[in-house]
């Protein structure tokens, strides 16, 4: 029945484009590009769509939400503490009475935004060094790739947990005490992500730079640059995006994980990982503590993971059915 | 194959040299000093503990010290050739007793977390793909898809809330030393019971991700030729799936199983912290939060060479089950 009704969209369409060949207005109509084609298959994948919402909502709670729910992450109220939830207070109050709806949201702001730097970090490493590796070949290569294998066998959350702790007090120090810790473990999970990008930005100009359309690039004269960036470089970046994606998700998990085992931010940063290590201990009289900042990990990364399924198959012209 | 085992297995030297490099340089640039509470005690006189570091070897220079450094955990661990074993700077013992004494414990988790994972995997990726669409597909999918987006440490977390609080069916504390009689019925039962937790935590994150891997390779390999020609000479749907596409779709499975081992074993860092095991995973937690150098190295390392050994594993247990693979 759907598919009754889109081909005759289709032939309306058709239609449409002969009257708009017969006005000599053919520029009027949009044409199809990459884009919109993978639009079209992203919206096919519903959970992918509602992944997108729950996402789009999550970040804007966080951004907007302190702003809004004005309660404050710091506010001790002894005479309130461990209140289950209620309309006051939906999330509940920890021990010292302070309200968690209000430390989850304005946690959300540093757990999402390490995830996003991160991974800025990583995809722009891997990809830099994907491009010069598959681009220029040879030597190299090799021995670019030779490096990725070696990072590749580093054992990442041992090695995460040391380089912390070990310049934790000289980059809080430097840069205070949030800044500090945020510089650092974005960096540090940056650094140690990057390589499977590496790869696959690497295997993306290899099969890339062989394509006729280089041929032709080079036969009109553009600079190594400009084939490297304008022709190449786009044409490499489906998978890159879906790497990004999920991750982000990873990398909210990654912070979440040393946050957890007492190494990430400090205490009075109430990242999503901080509030289940410190709230872990209450949890036999206050469930609240750990369900909600629990629960926004969760949902912040199903809902990435989603989104990153989605445009997987929507950015994989293989797949692409219409 | 011979020649290119012997080739494969030397190309992890340098990598192993470049690791141990790497974390021994992590370590000879960080600020952190391993005598800094020493330092601050004013009953310690400048001379003693000069003499302190003499001893330790900390004021010799810095290759030197990773020369020192790479022969006494590397010979050394095993007393050879009257290498001294590096010691633990906390407990004055040796690094590898305290790995020995731990490391049965983690395997004992990560191991049988795997197993779990791999049972769980297999039997519901062959399923999910042989009947694609289905509701047990979807459903399958869907718990999956949550399985790996849960962080262990707050399904550990619900786990507790769950069977140890609610139900108080388990105990959410990992007691190395239980009062029964080892080997006996019930420090058999009691052992379990504080096992559960942990190794469900583990293994069914494990599952979820090995879940997908298995249902997309039988996807893969259900539409090829060869299938339909096991079909069209009558055989049996049950005898088609078994032995002919589920043995080709585990190959890759198989691959990613001992690639993932060493993720499982330093995945234990964290459920180990949830649950209080006292394994590997807190050995390595408790030695960076005390500056224990000597203790970080040595199980930096060796979650190292565990890595690069099972990459070195999976290669050729790739090219022995895919006969398609040419060494040259």
């Amino acid at each position: 029945m759907a598919e009754a009704t889109e081909s005759r969209a289709d032939a309306q369409q058709q239609s449409g484009a002969v009257q708009d060949l017969a006005l000599g207005q053919l520029g009027a109509k949009k044409p199809r590009t990459l884009w919109r084609d993978a639009l079209r298959q992203y919206k096919r994948h519903r959970l992918a769509v509602a992944g997108t919402f729950v996402l789009l909502g999550l970040i804007l709670a966080v951004v907007l939400g302190p702003f809004i729910w004005t309660k404050g992450t710091g506010n001790i109220d002894f005479a309130n503490g461990l209140n289950s939830p209620s309309a006051s207070h939906p999330f509940g109050t920890d021990d010292l009475g302070r309200d968690l709806f209000a430390r989850v949201l304005s946690g959300g702001r540093i757990s999402i935004a390490v995830g996003i730097v991160a991974v800025i970090i990583s995809m722009t490493i891997g990809t830099m060094i994907g491009a010069v590796s598959g681009f220029f070949g040879g030597f190299v290569d090799s021995s670019l790739m030779r490096f990725v294998d070696m990072m590749l066998s580093l054992p990442t959350l041992p090695l995460l947990l040391l380089v912390i702790y070990l310049f934790r007090d000289s980059m809080r120090d430097r840069f205070g005490l949030e800044v500090g810790m945020f510089i650092l473990i974005v960096g540090i999970i940056g650094a140690l992500s990057w390589m499977p990008v590496a790869r696959l930005v690497r295997a993306s100009f290899l099969s890339i730079k062989e394509k006729e359309f280089i041929e032709a690039a080079y036969c009109i004269g553009a600079t190594r640059s400009s084939i490297i960036f304008k022709h190449i470089l786009p044409n490499a970046l489906g998978p890159v995006i879906v790497a990004a994606t999920l991750g982000v998700g990873t990398a909210i998990i990654t912070e979440s994980s040393l946050s957890f085992l007492g190494l990430g931010f400090p205490p009075d940063v109430p990242t999503w990982g901080r509030l289940l290590f410190d709230n872990k201990d209450w949890m036999e009289l206050a469930w609240w503590m750990v369900v909600f900042p629990g629960m926004a990990i969760f949902l912040a990364v199903l809902s990435i993971n989603y989104v990153g399924d989605g445009l997987r198959d929507a950015l994989d012209p293989h797949r692409t059915t219409s | 194959m011979g020649r290119y085992l012997i080739r494969r297995g030397l190309s992890a030297i340098p990598t192993l040299f470049v690791i141990s490099l790497i974390i021994f340089s992590i370590l000879a640039l960080a600020p952190g000093d391993p005598l800094s509470d020493l330092a601050l005690n004013p009953q310690v006189p400048p001379e003693v503990q000069q003499k302190i570091r003499e001893d330790l070897g900390l004021e010799d220079p810095i290759p030197v010290r990773y020369g020192k450094w790479l022969t006494s955990s590397t010979l050394g661990q095993f007393g050879l050739f009257g290498y001294e074993p590096l010691t633990s700077f906390r407990t004055r013992a040796p690094v590898m007793d305290q790995v020995k004494e731990r490391l049965p414990r983690t395997l004992w988790i990560s191991g049988t977390a795997v197993l779990l994972g791999i049972l769980v995997a297999i039997p519901v990726g062959v399923l999910s793909a042989v009947k694609q669409y289905s509701i047990f597909d979807q459903v399958a999918t869907t718990l999956t898809f949550f399985g790996f987006s849960i962080p262990t440490f707050f399904t550990g977390l619900l786990l507790i809330l769950l069977f140890s609080i609610k139900l108080g069916w388990l105990p959410f504390i990992y007691r190395s030393t239980l009062e029964q009689d080892k080997w006996s019925f019930d420090w058999i039962v009691a052992m379990l019971k504080q096992s559960i937790m942990p190794i469900a935590v583990l293994g069914l994150f494990q599952g979820a991700t090995l879940t997908r891997y298995v249902r997309a390779s039988m996807l893969e390999n259900l539409h090829l030729d060869y299938v339909r020609t096991a079909r069209a000479k009558g055989l049996a749907e049950s005898k088609v799936v078994r032995r002919h596409v589920l043995r080709n779709a585990l190959i890759p499975v198989v691959t990613i199983i001992a690639l993932q081992l060493p993720g499982v074993i330093t995945g234990a860092v964290i459920t180990e912290q949830i649950f209080r095991v006292p394994g590997l995973g807190r050995l390595l937690i408790d030695s960076i939060i005390n500056n224990d150098t000597p203790v970080v190295m040595t199980l930096a390392f060796l979650f190292s060479i565990l890595v690069v050994i099972f990459n070195l594993i999976a290669d050729i247990i790739y090219g022995w089950l895919d006969p398609r693979i040419k060494y040259s």
